[in-house]
């Protein structure tokens, strides 16, 4: 067992785990932050996504022993009152059916208009979404909705 | 280039849901709703609660034998309730697994209460068998099981309402009109709202016939309204199975015998018992529970625990499967399941012939949110005398009486309250989850949730079962089919086939058998049952038939549906103008036989009360088959809420098309090759077509979307592949086959 510091959703949340325990388990277990999915633990379905200095990663792989000083951002955190832009166009497409793997989803998507946003472009392609959304599994087929809901987003 | 085709009106139809993210209600808090749920049952309880009938019984009776206050929401039957604040809470009984059954179910209330949709609030109710009927989500069958009963209560309220309305202006009844949750005399100029009504309302006796609107008066049927849990949703709030908290909870993973076929034999879990954070190892059955205070340390133990298994049954490998799908399909020992006429003369005078033997192979359901369940067991003594559960279940009636089984008590001292499900697709109708649950909590006498790994749930068991078909067809010198045969030969499946569907009844010759082999391997219902494959299979041998009949395969199946119509063979079970009505709705909105550049595919079937006709197109693109689009057609008679409706139509193309193309569950020796995603492939974003969503509008009353829409995928994108390449595809998964050998 070790203790920790986590930077969290902008606060500090000291925790003391084993070393080794993904970042997903310590959220979800010890902080009671479940909005962090766990789907596969092995990196492949992107349900645990979480923002690590704001670039996407998967909480399962991630051991909290890696963390350090850098700052964790998960779905709870993306916005006070729910209303980031990503946020609100899943509202407005109704993207969701049985919703698990949402919160990966929007993580994922707000890292891609992140990184659209760094390379000064505003309208992903295509392209862009399937390189940066294909790490998600929807296993009820919302893709249609989730591909909308990220170009509306990027509009805003 | 996948994109929905959106209905001009998608937003602009909402009388009384706004588009506006901000009027997206009602939005449901989990901890909010829970303690509104509370209050509310505390003042509608008192040991009354009144089961869901129209006679003789008084609203007012729930709330004076509890001496609640005035302000406290008033009962006026099993779904719903109304605060003087005019606040309209809706229960919604039946497992949320993604099909929208919690927001479609409330939108039908509501229709006929007459409410402003932004005011009512909608909570999941626990499992409540006097208070409601078929707590089950499976077979598509919600909607079409609950429409009337929804429609009436939320009719009755308002009859109550304008009721109470007439007594207290003393005008009659007949000169009341009613409007977004407020009753109207429109002659004395005068309103009131339901929740000023609410108290007087709640003292008239309830009416035992009450109006039901006409349907070209419903202004929220038929609209799109969004999922009533998507705040939630999107913010991370606590709604799952996996969720679940309370004080004291432990954790606990449950190792089954990684082999079908094996039993425990013995357990080292000294090591396992030392490690930090672990209460107990334990076990019940074939089964070893690990149990302690975090998942990762849970885990982690599990690791150390020594387990050996021995041989207790046959120990299956999929070669062993596909011989003995040779052997049941040369079999003289099948169970028939339909005959009409003679077939062995119609093969015999059959100008032409054609065969076809279609195969699929085991498939997990894989919901995202893995198998879990929260159980407290509670004890007098050494004595189990009561029992809590909260999670993910398809049938919670099913997880109570077996539990009570179980623990050797009363159902009624079990309790059952539903979380929101990532996902069923079938798995959740099963209980063994629920029972390793509650097994682990009698065993530490303690609070625990179970958690299965990924590895765990798609190794775990109760498959769709695999399944080889013989199909073949008798075609006289006209090209009309006289004869046909098809042998369902299946492991775990029981009656592989669906003898009554569709081309029963149109074709004069025809025997329908099937052959079954009991297997260790685990099977269960799977999104749309049997169908889920036999459909691929019958419109992909149709399709071929038509080739050879020198037709177009969809003026072929209407010849055939006209024929049943004219001269039935036997039962039809199915509604033939509906299918004809999909089958043209699908060919008009694809520009059916007409597009140059585009190959075409045509599927269409009828499951669990709806019809749903596809066309699949594909274009080669580098000298490889892409299916770009698929265009539904879908007859479910009303459609109660058209944006969840359309994701169920799209979900369900996905699905299917997924499952097609990758999906396979293979077994070396009893144990099964596929643990997880990465060996384990489900269709991802970049790997769909854009799917177009028609709806025949024909006013019938609503039948279920959940599975409808799957069946026929798999042929639609078949006979398209088959269209712009030559090759047919009779084997799943798709991808292994020849024609995308090379194609990643």
């Amino acid at each position: 067992m070790a203790k920790y510091n986590l930077k969290i959703n902008g606060k500090v949340r000291p925790v003391e785990v084993d070393p080794a325990t993904p970042v997903l388990w310590v959220l979800r277990d010890h902080l009671n932050l479940v909005g962090t999915k766990y789907g596969c633990g092995i990196a492949q379905c992107g349900a645990c996504t979480v923002h690590l200095n704001g670039n996407a990663v998967r909480s399962c792989q991630l051991p909290v022993s890696a963390v350090g000083s850098q700052a964790i951002t998960t779905i709870e955190g993306l916005s006070e009152k729910g209303d980031h832009p990503v946020q609100k166009a899943w509202l407005e497409h109704d993207v969701a059916q049985c919703g698990y793997c949402q919160a990966g989803q929007i993580m994922s998507a707000v890292s891609l208009l992140k990184s659209m946003a760094a390379a000064n472009r505003s309208d992903p392609s295509d392209e862009d979404i399937q390189a940066f959304m294909s790490g998600n599994i929807c296993r009820c087929g919302t893709y249609t909705r989730v591909r909308a809901a990220i170009k509306d987003a990027a509009q805003q | 280039m996948a994109f929905e085709v959106l209905p001009d009106a998608f937003h602009a139809q909402e009388p009384n849901v706004k588009p506006q993210t901000s009027n997206l209600k009602p939005i449901q808090d989990m901890s909010t709703s829970r303690r509104d749920f509370l209050k509310w049952t505390a003042a509608g309880g008192g040991g009354l609660l009144l089961g869901f009938t129209w006679t003789g019984t008084r609203a007012l009776d729930h709330i004076e034998a509890d001496g609640a206050s005035a302000v406290a929401p008033v009962e006026f039957n099993s779904y719903l309730s109304i605060a003087p604040d005019g606040t309209v809470s809706i229960l919604s009984p039946n497992p949320e697994v993604g099909q929208g059954i919690k927001t479609a179910f409330p939108i039908i209330v509501a229709e006929e209460l007459d409410v402003d949709w932004t005011k009512v609030k909608v909570l999941q109710a626990p499992l409540d068998s006097k208070r409601f009927e078929r707590q089950v989500a499976g077979g598509s069958g919600s909607i079409p099981h609950s429409w009337t009963r929804l429609r009436k209560a939320g009719a009755t309220a308002r009859q109550m309402l304008m009721e109470a309305a007439a007594k207290r202006w003393s005008v009659p009844v007949g000169e009341l009109t009613t409007d977004k949750g407020t009753v109207i005399h429109a002659a004395g100029k005068r309103k009131a709202t339901y929740g000023e009504l609410a108290n007087e309302a709640a003292q008239i006796p309830v009416p035992t016939d009450v109006k039901l609107k006409d349907k070209k008066d419903f202004k929220l049927i038929g609209s799109s309204v969004r999922n009533v849990d998507n705040k939630a949703i999107t913010t991370g709030k606590p709604l799952f199975g996996l969720d679940t908290q309370r004080e004291g909870m432990l954790i606990a993973m449950v190792q089954h015998p990684p082999t079908f076929g094996n039993k425990l034999k013995s357990v080292d879990a000294i090591a396992a018992k030392a490690m930090p954070g672990i209460v107990d190892v334990v076990t019940f059955k074939d089964n070893i529970a690990i149990v302690g205070k975090s998942t990762w340390q849970v885990k982690k133990a599990r690791a150390a625990v020594k387990a050996e298994y021995e041989k207790a049954d046959e120990l299956e490998s999929s070669s062993d499967h596909d011989r003995l799908f040779r052997e049941m399909l040369a079999s003289g020992n099948a169970t028939v399941r339909r005959k009409d006429g003679d077939v062995e003369a119609a093969f015999k005078n059959a100008a032409k012939v054609v065969k076809a033997e279609y195969q699929c192979p085991f498939l997990p359901h894989s919901p995202l949110e893995p198998m879990n369940f929260f159980a407290h067991v509670k004890f007098d003594g050494d004595k189990p005398v009561s029992a809590e559960l909260i999670g993910p279940t398809q049938t919670p009636e099913l997880a109570r009486n077996e539990t009570a089984k179980l623990l050797g008590i009363t159902p009624d001292k079990v309790t059952v309250d539903l979380t929101r499900q990532g996902g069923g697709f079938g798995r959740r109708l099963k209980a063994d989850y629920v029972h390793d649950a509650v097994e682990v909590s009698r065993l530490v006498k303690a609070p625990v949730k179970v958690i299965w790994t990924r590895e765990d749930d798609m190794t775990g068991g109760s498959y769709r079962p695999a399944v080889r078909y013989r199909f073949e067809a008798a075609l006289d010198a006209q090209g009309t089919m006289i004869g046909y045969r098809l042998r369902g030969a299946s492991i775990n499946a029981g009656n592989a086939t669906r003898e009554h569907n569709f081309p029963s009844g149109a074709v004069p010759n025809l025997l329908i058998d099937s052959v079954d082999h009991k297997s260790p391997i685990t099977t269960g219902a799977w999104r749309a049952p049997i169908t889920n494959f036999l459909a691929f299979a019958e419109q992909s041998f149709l399709d071929e038939v038509a080739q050879a009949a020198g037709k177009d395969p969809v003026q072929f199946r209407l010849d055939l549906l006209e024929k049943a119509k004219k001269a039935p063979v036997g039962d039809v079970k199915y509604d033939i103008d509906r299918m004809i009505g999909v089958i043209k709705l699908a060919a008009e909105k694809s520009n059916w036989g007409k597009k140059k550049d585009v190959a075409q595919g045509f599927s269409v079937y009828f499951s669990h009360l709806s019809y749903v006709a596809q066309v699949g197109e594909v274009v080669m693109q580098k000298g490889k088959p892409v299916l770009q689009k698929i265009y539904a057609a879908a007859d479910c008679g009303i459609v109660v809420n058209q944006s969840g409706a359309r994701q169920q139509i799209m979900g369900g193309i996905v699905d299917g098309l997924g499952h097609a193309m990758y999906g396979k569950m293979t077994f070396q020796n009893g144990t099964p090759e596929q643990t997880n995603y990465n060996n384990y492939r489900l269709i991802r974003l970049n790997e769909i077509p854009e799917v177009d969503v028609h709806f025949v509008d024909n006013g019938i009353d609503p039948t279920g979307l959940g599975e409808p829409a799957l069946p026929p995928t798999g042929a639609a994108a078949a006979n398209a592949f088959f269209k712009a390449t030559g090759k047919r595809l009779y084997n799943q998964p798709f991808a292994e086959q020849e024609l995308f050998k090379g194609v990643s």
